[in-house]
């Protein structure tokens, strides 16, 4: 079964839903999950949980797509001189199999976890699950002291050492705050896909799919409850909202 | 005893007038003046109040298009110059602020700048 026209084609939904503006057939019932954005003035509901469903295998070895769109969407730039303390919010790492050889490469990003380790340490509060699922810092009342970071079982979240100016306005981040992938809320909350999934799909690799995973109807959820798919560490109970497809 | 009442008055009044008088009223330049989401009074005294419940609302809640907006702010006050709400004191939010002598965070994470003229979309 190839998916490369079941993207190009959802592709295609999504921008026509969003050139005609008829995103709902009925309550409940989404032409598109991902091209739904909330009203002016609605909270976040928790009837939605967004997701991320990964497929290791149409996902290619060195490339950079995704982490780069991440970067440019975010405004995610290399601090002076210490590689280390670099802020990143999403990373491909390159898996090996030293028993059968087998290759594999993944983005890694925050998780956004039912159960966030780095929210039940927080000591203020600032680290926080919306009620769609998203995982977020609230900057505000950060106090950079960096337990999140400790607890995470992904290494996802960063710490930014350095003063910034270049920010995209639409998402704030700053000197003394830990940060981490919002699943680009800025974007989700207007209907759009996230950045890392919308440049995944537009270099053709089609290994990203974004959306409810509440809604039975969405393209997510009926490929996790169709393919083999699983979490990282789930053992840890975490119940990571970003999933793997052949790992 | 009124007397000396009147002196330490008359003293400070002294002291003060000059000092007014040397520390200048902030001009400030509006790339887009016109309609703001409150009367200037409002805004000068609430502005502050506004922003800190909306980001509440908007970042924990995720609600989104409010009245309070901070970029909304921006979009109309940044300078025609420098498209920015800071950088001297004809800057329309460090103006005011440099001149009541209040400390300005928002922009240590806020991008100052208004959205079309910032670098930082793809």
């Amino acid at each position: 079964m190839s998916l490369e026209p079941d993207s190009r084609r959802r592709a295609f939904i999504g921008v026509a839903a969003a050139a005609t503006g008829v995103l709902a057939i009925a309550p409940g019932i989404h032409l598109i999950a991902a091209a739904d954005a909330r009203p002016a003035g609605e909270a976040a509901s928790s009837k939605v949980r967004w997701g991320l469903l990964v497929d290791t295998t149409r996902c290619k070895s060195g490339c950079q797509e995704c982490a780069s769109a991440c970067a440019r969407e975010n405004a995610i730039e290399p601090g002076s001189g210490r590689p280390s303390q670099n802020s990143q919010w999403l990373r491909k790492i390159e898996l090996k199999d030293k028993s059968s050889g087998r290759e594999l490469s993944l983005p890694m990003m925050c998780q956004h976890c039912a159960e966030p380790p780095c929210v039940d340490v927080c000591p203020t509060g600032a680290s926080m699950r919306r009620a769609d699922g998203i995982v977020l810092v609230d900057r505000h009342i950060c106090i950079g002291c960096r337990y999140c970071m400790m607890a995470c079982p992904y290494q996802a979240r960063s710490f930014v050492h350095e003063p910034l100016h270049a920010q995209n306005p639409e998402v704030p981040r700053g000197q003394g705050c830990v940060e981490a992938c919002t699943f680009c809320v800025q974007r989700v909350d207007k209907g759009q896909l996230p950045a890392c999934v919308e440049a995944c799909n537009s270099a053709g690799s089609g290994a990203m799919l974004f959306g409810d995973l509440k809604d039975p109807a969405s393209d997510i959820a009926k490929r996790i409850a169709t393919v083999a798919s699983s979490q990282v560490r789930a053992d840890l109970r975490c119940d990571p909202a970003v999933r793997y497809q052949g790992i | 005893m009124t007397i000396r009442l009147l002196g330490c008055v008359a003293l400070l009044v002294a002291l003060a007038l000059p000092a007014l008088a040397e520390v200048p009223k902030p001009v400030v330049s509006i790339a887009n003046p016109g309609k703001c989401v409150a009367p200037v009074e409002e805004m000068r005294r609430s502005h502050m109040d506004m922003l800190k419940h909306q980001r509440d609302k908007t970042l924990r809640e995720g609600e989104r298009g409010a009245k309070a907006s901070l970029n909304a702010c921006i979009a109309c006050h940044a300078s025609k110059e420098g498209g920015s709400v800071l950088g001297s004191k004809e800057n329309f939010c460090q103006g005011c602020h440099s001149y009541v002598a209040v400390t300005l965070d928002c922009f240590e994470c806020h991008q100052p700048k208004a959205m079309k003229t910032a670098g930082a979309k793809p």
